[in-house]
């Protein structure tokens, strides 16, 4: 099978590269200190409204202040 | 005007219920017509009392409660049922007398592990997440269930689908496929359900209240979705009579196996990891009372888990007929699935981390942190089992049931228990548990019943492995299948011992949660008008 | 970093999340499944495999409902002992007539992919009544409600029905093999009946367990005494590279 012996040796040079590569980068990624207080803020959204869902305008008034930079 | 339509589908039903069971080809049919009838009726004459009354005022700044509370006690009702037919069926395997002279079409073994596992894993485990995800998502989104009492149709929709699928097996309706025994007409109720299920969930995503989507939901909502697209395609079959219970499944042989095991190994992925993982996000958090260890690890830890997890089926199907080039890309891929399940639990564990000294006070969170242990404990042995040379002996044996146990008794069944010790006092807003005491009788039954369950199972499954493949200097098979089954009795007993210990703390369990419910003080509200029920 | 950036868009976005979720999860669906419809080399080409006769059909939904698969298994690996103990290993081909696989998941019994001829119809009778009757060491349950189970013309014409299904999924049953099912489901317990393996070559045909009356237990025996016996490994050449 052509195909298959093709596609085997690319698996196991280029591809398994690129996969380890990726690997390191998510490594990298999660390492970042960018992005910090978004997650921060996220992480400690299960604290607050335990008994009642929030103000009704709520999402919009977070989303203002939570991330600027995609608030366009 | 709703209301009068909805009277009129009931009745409809009722009708063609009706009408069906008398026409069924088996008893199976009949059976499953008459839950539908009693069903519909039951709602229908519900409904009737209320038409003519106004209709109930929702305030959408509650949460609805009702469905949740209902799916809690659901939850606990069905673990008991389902531990106790696992706990019948461990001893009909030491002592075959139990499978009744009485019962033989209805009891045998074969007929009660699909009940045995139907029940843990889609009845116990179905509405622990069906449950946790109404409650977890309301929380997270800031916002009421979206759909109104669509909530409730899933809630008893989805208690319709575990009595047509429980009946089936005992009265012999089963497509034969492991984890999807269910016909025909129950598949195509659970479809209906789940896509309700589907629609509530993303409704409350999408009218949510906080801009960010809380990393649990992700992992519920991978869930639903990943199980419909596995249920629809393994299911995929031709009924045999609309008036019968039977159907032919349309994929053949070595396609059969290989969809199969892809929906097998990600009932597992999908059904028991990743929708309990949504469950240890929102839960491990809260108990311990600080947010998980790292956000990023967790976007990190859902991305690669649903990738990789979707691959790992033909490990099921080592050595077999299925060509090399699938089993190959199974092993890897279920090797490499050792790295996100770990960054997972170590995402969980670690969020305790400024706060061990909890794990000395208060026996929820050690429950939940032994199941993820178990959890990490069960995601290496995986890996390790897809291996092909280790799958070579580990296959067909009783070191996978050992596996499956340790996964499904101590990460699913530690994990739920904690959910529902957490979330019992705040459903029927409680002060507090009744009895940490007998959390922690439960927490030690629960943990050295799995440890014998485990560690016997790792005892037979090697040991019958091994004497298998055993071979004298001439080359002769040393051992006879029926020796290989005279071994392994006396772990056979010690593993049923396991299971009643795992039973009698899932019964403390119920106990306790009852006399939370009914006889401890009442939690003062929080804020005015918070402590509001939903319902 | 621009581009993990954007990963905040998905985590506001719900159905841009489900989107993106659904993608992922089907990738490895995909590339392990649907090659299994194209690649010629799946299944085997093998001489002998034909598709189930009525009464074995009979015998194998009994099978299935009965959880037989749940303690027993199909498939033969490529090992020594297995190869040993049970025969042959199993081909694709062998298992390409059965809606869905019997494989099997584990082995709490033995392998049954061979187990045709092994052992007599007596053997069998005795065993399914009283397992340890036969094998003392046996935790199988008893299944002697099965002798008294008759198999009339309804469950025949269940049985064709069935075989209907099958023909629509492409079994190559012929016009003449749907014709004469009726006949054959009843002949195929009757040593003198109309010979069955003229239509399925290799069908066993005699009175199963003994009894006048044609009962589950006939239908049963009759497909485990098939299982396994259909290819002729003599014109069997294995694919290298599968």
């Amino acid at each position: 099978m052509e195909t298959y012996s093709l596609l085997r040796a690319f698996a196991d040079s280029w591809h398994l590269l690129f996969m380890f590569c990726f690997f390191i980068g998510v490594f990298v990624y999660i390492l970042r200190p960018g992005g910090k207080k978004v997650h921060e803020d996220t992480a400690n959204m299960i604290f607050r409204n335990d008994d009642k869902p929030a103000a009704e305008d709520n999402r919009k008034r977070q989303a203002g202040h939570a991330d600027l930079r995609e608030a366009k | 005007m709703l209301g009068y339509i909805k009277l009129a589908i009931l009745g409809f039903a009722v009708v063609v219920a009706a009408v069906a069971a008398g026409l069924a080809r088996d008893l199976s049919y009949q059976i499953h017509a008459l839950i539908f009838m009693v069903s519909a009726a039951i709602a229908f004459i519900w409904l009737i009392r209320r038409v003519s009354e106004p209709a109930p005022v929702v305030d959408p700044n509650t949460y609805m409660d009702g469905p949740v509370r209902f799916g809690v006690i659901a939850t606990a009702f069905w673990g008991v049922v389902g531990f106790l037919v696992g706990v019948v069926i461990a001893f009909q395997l030491a002592f075959p007398w139990l499978n009744f002279e009485w019962a033989q079409g209805f009891m045998n073994f074969g007929r009660l592990r699909p009940l045995h596992t139907s029940a843990v894993i889609f009845a116990f485990g179905g509405n622990a997440l069906i449950s946790t995800a109404f409650y977890v998502v309301q929380r997270t989104s800031a916002a009421r269930l979206w759909g109104g009492s669509l909530a409730w149709f899933v809630f008893w929709g989805y208690q319709v689908f575990i009595l047509l699928a429980a009946t089936g097996y005992v009265t012999g309706s089963t497509q034969s496929q492991e984890y999807a025994e269910p016909e025909w007409l129950a598949d195509l109720w659970l479809t209906i359900v789940w896509v309700a299920f589907l629609a509530i969930y993303m409704g409350t995503l999408i009218k949510r209240r906080e801009p960010h989507i809380y990393v649990a939901n992700w992992f519920y909502l991978a869930f639903i979705v990943t199980v419909a697209m596995l249920h629809l395609i393994n299911n995929v079959q031709i009924p045999v009579s609309f008036l019968g219970s039977a159907s032919i499944p349309v994929w053949s042989g070595v396609q059969s196996a290989m969809i199969q095991w892809w929906y097998g190994h990600n009932a597992v992925g999908f059904f028991l990891t990743a929708g309990f993982l949504g469950m240890m996000y929102y839960f491990i958090p809260k108990q311990a009372e600080r947010p998980v260890y790292s956000y990023k690890l967790s976007i990190m830890h859902f991305w690669a888990l649903i990738f990789l997890y979707i691959w790992a089926g033909p490990h099921h199907l080592h050595y077999t007929a299925l060509p090399d080039w699938a089993q190959t890309l199974g092993m890897t891929f279920s090797i490499m699935l050792w790295m996100p399940s770990w960054g997972g639990m170590i995402n969980g564990l670690m969020t305790l981390s400024g706060a061990w000294d909890k794990l000395r006070t208060d026996p929820i969170i050690r429950m939940m942190v032994v199941a993820v242990g178990f959890y990490g404990m069960a995601t290496f042995e995986g890996p390790m089992m897809s291996i092909k040379a280790v799958n070579s002996l580990s296959h067909y044996t009783d070191w996978t049931i050992g596996h499956v146990h340790s996964g499904a008794l101590g990460w699913n069944g530690m994990i739920t228990f904690g959910a529902l010790y957490y979330l019992v006092p705040k459903l029927w807003q409680r002060e507090g548990l009744y009895s940490l005491r007998l959390v922690s009788w439960h927490f030690w039954l629960a943990t050295i019943g799995i440890v014998l369950y485990a560690a016997s199972m790792w005892v037979t499954g090697i040991m019958e492995g091994l004497m298998w493949r055993e071979v004298d200097a001439q080359g002769f098979l040393v051992n006879s299948f029926a020796d290989t089954v005279a071994a392994k009795f006396p772990m056979y007993v010690v593993r049923g011992i396991g299971g009643v210990m795992f039973l009698t703390g899932a019964i403390i369990m119920c106990y306790n949660l009852w006399k939370t419910v009914t006889s401890t003080a009442e939690r003062k509200p929080a804020s005015v008008g918070s402590a509001v029920p939903a319902e | 970093m621009g581009l993990l950036d954007h990963h905040g868009k998905i985590e506001r976005h719900a159905t841009l999340l489900l989107v993106l979720s659904f993608l992922v999860v089907s990738i490895g669906g995909i590339v392990q499944i649907v090659p299994l419809f194209y690649l010629d080399n799946t299944i085997e080409k093998v001489e002998g495999m034909r598709p189930y006769s009525p009464l074995e059909i009979a015998g194998r939904e009994i099978y299935r409902r009965e959880g037989c698969y749940v303690c027993h298994s199909q498939m033969v690996r490529p090992m020594r002992d297995e190869v040993e103990r049970y025969g042959h290993y199993s081909l694709a081909a062998e298992s390409m007539y059965d809606h869905p696989f019997q494989w099997g998941s584990k082995r709490t019994g033995p392998d049954l992919a061979r187990v045709g001829g092994r052992y007599s119809d007596d053997w069998h009778v005795q065993h399914m009544i009283k397992p340890q009757s036969v094998v003392p060491e046996s935790i199988m349950p008893s299944y002697g409600f099965m002798m008294n189970r008759e198999l009339t013309r309804k469950d025949a014409e269940e049985v064709i029905d069935i075989m209907g299904i099958y023909r629509m999924l492409g079994h190559p049953y012929t016009d003449e093999m749907m014709d004469v099912a009726m006949t054959d489901f009843f002949a195929q317990v009757d040593p003198f009946g109309d010979p069955v393996a003229d239509r399925y070559p290799g069908a066993q045909q005699r009175n199963f367990d003994g009894q006048e009356a044609v009962t589950e237990m006939d239908a049963v025996i009759a497909y485990l005494q098939m299982l396994g016996t259909l290819v002729d490994f003599d014109t069997f050449v294995p694919d290298a590279s599968r």
